[in-house]
């Protein structure tokens, strides 16, 4: 049943990171993901996912907000790593270089190295994962959409990327309106039906939440059109705000991060943190 | 003086159509008058719109013939942005043509595109804001606003640029009556304040002309049928024969056998002139109306105890508390404010959405029984037929849901063309869906509900957006039904419909069930009036204007007198 806590999308409030301007967020957002992608060292990660964690919680994010989606990333997550253990068992040997078994099984040995190797990517997810969420539900798009016209993608991209996470929460009203309404006639999706027969139904629904979508795209691009998006090379934006001291606090941080990595990879003599030597 | 748009011997066929929707047009209109562009669903008068903004040739494709010159451009020499500085258009739906996250965006927004600083661009937001009294909701989000404020955030965000004409289309379709009156003295008020050419596409006569108006052109079949004077046009019977509806008070004087011919202003009811003799005439033709007969009929079927539901923490007056009682074939019209609550009561009984109280059909506890469940007895056509259909031939939408129940074919096809004839849709029979027109979606959504022969049916807005021959056909159709025996409960911001068709009125304001009562004894209570966001009936005016007894009396017997044309 609709929900309006449930939908996930941009929230209106006043914490210190919804005040942050939509660039700073965006540059840090960018920054620090791509420095967790890069090094594997343990200690750093394990003081970003902390961090991220403290900050979902500064933002005043609940659980009933993201739980969907984040159960369906834990879920991904689980195929990724036993696909990784699968595919190569003994990668982590070969990256540390020693070979402590744990459980011996032939081809699926599974030895420390390998757990400390797995570890490591949890921890990426979890560096990355609430950094995205809170982008996206503490940004507004329009001043995401501003943000990124500024750090040099074209502005009919950035507008379309707004618009399009601005209609996730009018997609999901719409999801659950014909929902009812194929109910209603007699397509049974509640609990009282077999899973086949609700998977079956809600399949029914994709045609009509399709249509409406496309009218509603169709309407709003005639709209922007009759006045003027998209004659000109360059716009400029009603709602961009200027850097504050925060803001360059925060960029400043984020820049800090980067170096810690690059001082630590000159420390590992690599990207990886090796506890095995 | 130069005329600021001119057509002359225009045709226009679109590409996607085998007959040209405009036919050999001619018209101009001078810069500063202001011009009713009417005619029925599907006459072309959007069609015309669409030139006079550029949308035509540049977006819509299609093959023209004469030529259409705006501000002395010809539209297939001029890009939809060049035009867009000498026409801006208010959309028919404010809801989704706002673009910008909060009203002072949206406002702005062809000012970013025209890449104006962000200071200078401010300061225009501000002062259109301040003139249409925005100011307060500048942050605000603009789906959240009421009907009225939307359309004012729409107005501010074309005003900034000045253009010479301002084109209007339907720009009552969504508003509740007092908004909607609201929206035309505005209209009025800018045109006065910044010299535009206005152009009004609408096919509620009656409310537009509530302001004066310079021209109606009257548009049918992609021809222009009439381009005269208000009172001109008022005095011939052109409006009615092609189905667009003449003011009430007009058609109140030509029953009472009044000589329009005689009556030298029939713009408003106050420039009637005060004469005995049509006092006379008003007063005889009261006096011999009859009242139907009402059925007693009073097998309570739907009970709704302190029925409620808040969509979250932060809805201003979500719906509460509602009690009442709907009896077996009542005829009930729920109308009020845009945001009252109307739509959720709907959602609420089709168990779309969690309800705080208790319903009971027939003394079985609705809370036990699924959507589906409750659709056996409660069929509800949702104000968005695009948020109903799924099929793509219009047969098999309206037999989907006996499909569902299995019902076998041969009794599936003699019920979905039965319902198809009634809903006068036989011929489109094996048409697909996206060929239909708006209204059309609404009926083939009518039918689809209609098939299953519920025992309630709860229709939202569902002669939105039809012209008045739809219209009648629609309601006509409704009442055989609730005659028969079927309890129909209609959502409308239409007062004509809730005089003329429905028995009884439920009225609602933030939130609130505030009157439950007949639709005379609703509409003559100044105090709901005003507190539901609905307007008197001229009828009520005229009586006033001669003097008779009883205004609401007068209203009364002109409501039964329709009735009775019908059967």
């Amino acid at each position: 049943m609709q929900e309006d806590d449930k939908i996930l999308g941009y929230q209106p409030g006043n914490t210190f990171i919804h005040r942050l301007n939509a660039t700073t967020k965006l540059i840090f957002l960018l920054l620090v993901s791509i420095a967790c992608m890069v090094t594997y060292d343990t200690r750093f990660l394990v003081v970003i996912c902390v961090f991220s964690l403290i900050c979902l919680k500064l933002a005043g994010i609940k659980w009933r907000q993201i739980s969907f989606i984040v159960k369906f990333i834990i879920v991904f997550a689980i195929i990724n790593l036993i696909a990784v253990f699968i595919f190569q068992p003994t990668y982590g040997q070969e990256l540390y270089g020693s070979k402590n078994v744990l459980i011996s099984a032939g081809y699926f040995t599974v030895t420390k190295e390998e757990l400390f190797y797995l570890l490591n990517l949890v921890l990426k997810y979890i560096c990355s994962v609430p950094l995205v969420l809170l982008f996206l539900l503490t940004t507004n798009p329009s001043q995401f959409a501003s943000s990124l016209n500024k750090i040099g993608v074209s502005y009919k991209i950035s507008y379309a990327v707004s618009l399009a996470l601005r209609y996730i929460p009018t997609i999901q009203t719409d999801y659950w309106a014909i929902s009812a309404a194929q109910q209603a006639r007699g397509n049974e999706l509640s609990k009282k039906a077999s899973l086949g027969k609700r998977i079956k139904g809600t399949l029914n629904i994709v045609i009509p939440l399709i249509f409406s979508s496309i009218e509603r795209i169709d309407i709003i691009s005639t709209a922007m059109q009759l006045r003027r998006f998209g004659s000109k090379k360059k716009r400029s934006w009603y709602v961009y705000k200027p850097f504050t001291t925060k803001d360059y606090f925060v960029t400043a941080m984020a820049i800090f991060l980067v170096i810690i990595v690059v001082i630590l990879w000159h420390i590992n003599a690599g990207r990886f943190f090796n506890p095995f030597k | 003086m130069e005329p600021i748009i001119q057509f002359k011997n225009f045709s226009f066929q679109y590409d996607s159509q085998a007959e040209p929707t405009l036919r050999n047009i001619n018209f101009s209109i001078n810069p500063g008058e202001k011009i009713l562009l009417a005619g029925p669903s599907g006459s072309g008068k959007s069609t015309i719109g669409r030139c006079l903004n550029g949308l035509i040739p540049n977006v819509d494709h299609g093959d023209i013939q004469g030529a259409c010159l705006v501000d002395g451009k010809d539209i297939t020499e001029t890009s939809l942005f060049d035009l867009s500085f000498t026409t801006s258009t208010i959309l028919q739906d404010s809801d989704s043509q706002f673009i910008g996250m909060t009203v002072g965006e949206d406002i702005a927004f062809s000012l970013e595109n025209d890449c104006q600083d962000r200071e200078k661009m401010h300061k225009t937001v501000n002062k259109w804001a301040n003139e249409l009294e925005l100011t307060a909701l500048l942050k605000q989000t603009p789906q959240t606003l009421s009907g009225g404020q939307k359309q004012l955030v729409a107005l501010a965000g074309v005003l900034v640029d000045e253009s010479p004409i301002l084109l209007f289309d339907e720009p009552l379709a969504n508003l509740d009556p007092a908004a909607g009156y609201k929206t035309i003295e505005l209209i009025d008020k800018i045109q006065k304040e910044v010299n535009a050419t206005v152009i009004i596409i609408e096919h509620r006569i009656e409310e537009v002309l509530a302001k004066h108006v310079d021209r109606i052109i009257l548009v049918n079949d992609g021809e222009i049928i009439a381009d005269q004077e208000p009172n001109d046009l008022l005095h011939t019977d052109k409006l009615e024969k092609v189905g667009v509806r003449s003011p009430l008070y007009v058609k109140a004087l030509e029953k009472a056998g009044i000589n329009l011919l005689e009556v030298p202003d029939l713009t408003s009811v106050k420039e009637l002139p005060k004469s005995s003799t049509i006092k006379e005439k008003l007063e005889i033709w009261k006096s011999k109306q009859t009242e139907p007969d009402e059925l007693d009929h009073k097998k309570a079927l739907l009970k709704l105890e302190n029925v409620g539901h808040q969509y979250n923490k932060h809805q201003q007056n979500p719906l509460h508390g509602v009690n009442l009682t709907v009896n077996q074939g009542d005829f009930i019209s729920i109308v009020g404010q845009n945001g009252a609550g109307k739509t959720t009561l709907c959602r609420t009984i089709c168990g779309f959405i969690s309800n705080e109280g208790k319903i009971s059909l027939n003394n079985q506890n609705l809370a036990d029984l699924s959507i589906k469940e409750r659709a056996e007895h409660i069929g509800y056509v949702m104000q968005d037929p695009n948020q109903m259909i799924s099929q793509k031939m219009i047969f098999d939408e309206v037999a989907l849901g006996l499909r569902l129940r299995n019902v076998d074919e041969d009794t599936i096809k003699e019920k979905v063309y039965q319902t198809l004839k009634i809903c006068g849709l036989y011929p489109f029979r094996n048409w697909p869906i996206s060929a239909l027109s708006f209204g059309q979606k609404k009926r083939v959504t009518i039918a689809a509900i209609l098939a299953l022969e519920p025992e309630i049916i709860i229709l939202d807005e569902p002669t939105a957006g039809q012209d008045w021959k739809t219209y009648t056909e629609i309601m006509d159709f409704l009442r055989e039904l609730n005659e028969r025996g079927t309890t129909i409960m209609i959502v409308t911001h239409d007062m004509h419909l809730m005089l003329e068709y429905s028995k009884r009125s439920l009225a609602f304001a933030k939130g609130e069930l505030i009157a439950d009562t007949t639709p005379i004894d609703l509409l003559t209570d100044k105090n709901l009036v005003a507190k539901a966001s609905l307007r008197r009936t001229s009828l009520y005016d005229l009586a006033v204007h001669y003097d008779l007894d009883n205004p609401n009396d007068f209203v009364k017997a002109y409501i039964d007198s329709e009735e009775q044309v019908v059967k």
